[in-house]
């Protein structure tokens, strides 16, 4: 595929609506799910179903003033809600939803996804050095070792995935897994028998790295009042959250490209798009179901999570697998 | 090493505990009122602000004696009152009898507690609460009430 | 994760967390010391809600100043004014009916469970919980009903006399307490499972925290801190007063003196108060709720006199001087959680500010209280 001017904008363009679409009406089904599980309707006055709730939050943070506070690292504080939202979009640009539906289908995928979502932690040391806020700046030293301790798992797991579908383009890895749902990495074969424990961990890994509960430490408000986004007000801290939402949607296509058979249908059938989307959704489902559930673990929990039980245990998973894939 | 692996199976398995009580909750009906929608009748011993009571002429029964100025905390009642003559027929002679009329009678709300105390010293049961808790206002003067004419304003 | 901690002169820098911040859930203010994540020294600052209390209760008669006491603890207010009328009625002599007292010990204790209710979803809050807190203000409310119907308000109450009750109970009132029981037995096994068992909360809490009991006794701390840190004291046991010594309860008692064993007296207390409100319905007497002869004036006479009660954060006393008029000549507050927060600043030190913040949650802390 070639990549013309024309079809570049297209794609960025595409990015962006989606991008934007999900992480507005994403807030929404948040703050529904919540409602529902703490038997309360949650936004309900603005149209139907409160579905008019985020463009009216929208507007009302795009009318308030940007206020930089004073003796803030200006620039550093500028650019971090930038430096967190571009990513994310520039993330979507390698996300096959179908068959065809892919801006520009690379060979280094996967590589590209994960060079991306380390910026994110980047954009909170930022954010939280520049505003000059001595909760900022703990939460954001909290934030970077959090994504550094996670993103090991991380890549070690999808190291994993790569050596069972031998490409590291995410296209080919959904090709490979076609078929039911017996052919998706989820379950078990002979020469991966830890996979379900692998996605818990890859699920566990994204939770951590998109900051969301229970592993928001970066932001934890008991504590830390807002955490790296304390300072900030109108579209700086708009962009922030708009760039949550935005990674918690590629957290969750990078985990149904990589378990759940993409756009795969479980039973064989009809595949397209629609499967991608269900799957997504169900995951994000998921991720709203768990921060209305548990308490927020603690930094020195986070840590001793990661590094020794995630990081043993995917350690071991991959030199099972590739020890397998040698007998077999 | 048994007790890691058992640890980690434990731990999730209160998580899934609690993740199941969650998705129960998610499929009960709500329990909220949406209130400025909806809203909820006092029960009968609602304390509310205080009011007054009329007789059956629809003047207030009230003789302004002052018992519920001076039993409440907060100070937050002031009534005043004037002499009025009337006549009545005592063993078949008229006789100008005097007798106190309330002229008016203002709770300044901001200040009161709800606690009822001037109810209780009222001997003549001339005083009531209010079933009223939808008062909300940006302004202080709004919660000086004139309750003479909120009787006044019920009767019309 | 409190050790030893190694700290460079000049490496520090202070952090003010409060009079407005999410964890101390009100207007207190610490002063930290802090060294990174570490608490090297925190100071308490309080006064940003002193209404004077104390002298009101000095400047106004008796009667006036029963509205003040549930003004202190605005979650468990009818422990407060239950002290205040048990001190006035020994001071002036005052006999209460049967009736009234049990209706005191039953309404006492379902507010003792709503304000441990409210505490129970604020602390699973601060700890980044929130769907623990819906469903406990969902049942508090259902105390709140019970007590409106009967009180005519719902957090400050002002509902005890001298000598007996503003009004009677009615059978609503009973029905709905005896259906509210089983409920709330239920409830308690559903918050069991959700929070309590949960990985995650037990590693917050477990061997975090310690306020051991020479602590406690050194600041004066008391009920459930205390009893978390295994000292087995409860005024409702130890100096009986109203009529707890007719009731069979028990005083849950932990020793680990760590925030789960403060956590875990809680919520077996409410349990036991679900066991007091069942006995005290099943004994009600019939009878006044007033007593025969009460003085039209309270003047008590000259003397000094105490009473503590067992309010739902500790000991609540009252001490009260009278020279014989109808203002009191002194009225001093010993609230409960002035003691309990006041070892905070020792107690915390070297720790994480998410465990102490964790640690802080976990003793019940009412600013309006503290301040009075």
């Amino acid at each position: 595929m070639s990549l013309t001017i024309f079809n570049a904008l297209v794609a960025v363009v595409a990015a962006i609506a989606f991008a934007a679409l999900n992480a507005a009406y994403l807030v929404w089904a948040e703050r529904r799910g919540a409602g529902r599980i703490q038997r309360r309707p949650g936004p309900n006055v603005n149209g139907p179903l409160g579905l008019l709730q985020p463009p009216a939050d929208g507007l009302k943070l795009m009318a308030k003033q940007l206020t930089i506070p004073g003796g803030a690292d200006k620039a550093l504080f500028v650019v971090a809600p930038v430096l967190a939202m571009v990513p994310a979009i520039m993330s979507f640009v390698t996300i096959p939803f179908s068959d065809t539906i892919v801006a520009h289908s690379m060979n280094i995928g996967v590589l590209m996804l994960f060079a991306f979502a380390s910026l994110g932690g980047l954009a909170i040391l930022f954010a939280g050095w520049g505003s000059r806020n001595k909760y900022g700046v703990m939460a954001s030293v909290r934030a970077v070792s959090q994504s550094i301790s996670y993103e090991i798992p991380m890549l070690i797991t999808v190291i994993t995935i790569v050596m069972i579908t031998g490409t590291m383009n995410l296209k080919d890895m959904v090709a490979a897994q076609a078929g039911g749902f017996w052919n998706w990495n989820f379950f078990p074969s002979f020469s991966s028998p830890l996979m379900p424990i692998s996605f818990l961990l890859f699920f566990v890994c994204t939770l951590a790295e998109t900051n969301r509960a229970p592993f928001d430490l970066g932001e934890a408000e008991s504590e830390l009042v807002a955490g790296f986004h304390t300072e900030y007000g109108s579209m700086g801290f708009g962009l922030f959250f708009m760039g949550e939402y935005a990674n918690i949607v590629i957290g969750t296509s990078l985990m149904t490209i990589l378990f759940l058979g993409g756009w795969n249908c479980p039973f064989g059938l009809y595949p397209g798009v629609w499967w991608f989307l269900i799957k997504v959704y169900l995951l994000i489902f998921s991720f709203i179901w768990i921060r209305w559930t548990f308490p927020r673990t603690t930094i020195y929990g986070l840590l001793n999570l990661s590094w020794k039980i995630l990081i043993p245990i995917s350690l071991f998973n991959l030199l099972l697998t590739a020890g397998l894939l040698k007998v077999f | 090493m048994g007790t890691y692996f058992s640890d980690i199976i434990r731990g999730l398995w209160s998580l899934l505990i609690g993740l199941s009580i969650t998705f129960k909750e998610f499929f009960k009906p709500v329990v909220t009122v949406p209130y400025p929608f909806k809203t909820i009748k006092m029960t009968e011993r609602y304390r509310g602000h205080v009011e007054l009571i009329e007789n059956d002429e629809g003047k207030p029964k009230c003789v302004a004696c002052g018992m519920c100025q001076r039993a409440c905390p907060s100070g937050c009642i002031s009534l005043a009152s004037k002499s009025v003559s009337y006549e009545v027929e005592v063993k078949g002679e008229m006789k100008t009898k005097k007798k106190k009329v309330l002229t008016k009678y203002d709770l300044d709300f901001t200040t009161c507690s709800l606690c009822g105390q001037c109810v209780e010293s009222c001997n003549f049961q001339a005083l009531t609460f209010s079933k009223e808790y939808n008062l909300a206002s940006s302004r202080k003067e709004d919660f000086h009430f004139d309750l003479l004419n909120r009787l006044k304003e019920r009767n019309s | 994760m409190s050790g030893p901690i190694h700290i460079q002169p000049g490496e520090t820098f202070t952090l003010n967390v409060g009079p407005q911040h999410p964890a101390t859930h009100g207007v207190l203010r610490v002063k930290m010391e802090m060294d990174g994540e570490y608490i090297v020294k925190a100071e308490t600052v309080l006064g940003y809600i002193h209404r004077m209390h104390e002298l009101m209760g000095e400047n106004r008669t008796y009667p006036q100043v029963l509205p003040n006491l549930s003004r202190l603890d605005y979650l468990g207010a009818l422990g407060y004014t239950h002290g205040h009328v048990l001190v006035i009625e020994r001071a002036a002599g005052i006999e209460v009916p049967e009736r009234a007292e049990y209706i005191r010990a039953i309404t006492v204790e379902l507010n003792r469970i709503a304000s441990h209710l409210f505490w129970f979803g604020a602390f699973v809050m601060d700890l980044g919980g929130f769907t623990p807190l819906m469903y406990a203000i969902e049942d508090r409310e259902y105390i709140l009903d019970i007590l409106e119907a009967v009180t005519g308000s719902r957090l400050t109450y002002c509902y005890y006399r001298f000598g007996g009750l503003y009004n009677d109970v009615d059978d609503d009132f009973i029905s709905a307490t005896r259906a509210f029981i089983p409920r709330m037995r239920k409830q308690l096994k559903k918050y069991d499972a959700l929070v309590t068992g949960n990985i995650i909360f037990r590693k917050r809490l477990d061997g975090i925290g310690i306020i051991p009991a020479e602590m406690c006794r050194k600041y004066g701390a008391t009920g459930p801190v205390s009893r978390g840190a295994g000292i087995d004291f409860d005024v409702r046991k130890n100096e009986p007063y109203s009529v707890y010594s007719e009731f069979d309860f028990d005083t849950p008692v932990y020793h680990e003196c760590d925030s789960l064993a403060r956590y875990k007296v809680r919520m077996d207390e409410m349990e036991q108060s679900l066991r007091i409100i069942e006995q005290g319905l099943d004994k009600l007497p019939d009878g006044p709720i007033m007593p025969k002869k009460k003085p039209k004036l309270i003047k008590p006479p000259k003397g000094d006199y105490y009473q503590a009660v067992e309010t739902a954060r500790g000991s609540f006393g009252i001490r009260l001087v009278s020279d014989g008029s109808k203002n009191a000549y002194r009225f001093k507050l010993r609230s409960p959680t002035y003691s309990n927060m006041s070892l905070f600043d020792e107690a915390c030190e070297g720790m994480l500010i998410m465990d102490a913040l964790a640690m802080m949650g976990s003793l019940d802390l009412v600013i309006p209280e503290i301040d009075r």
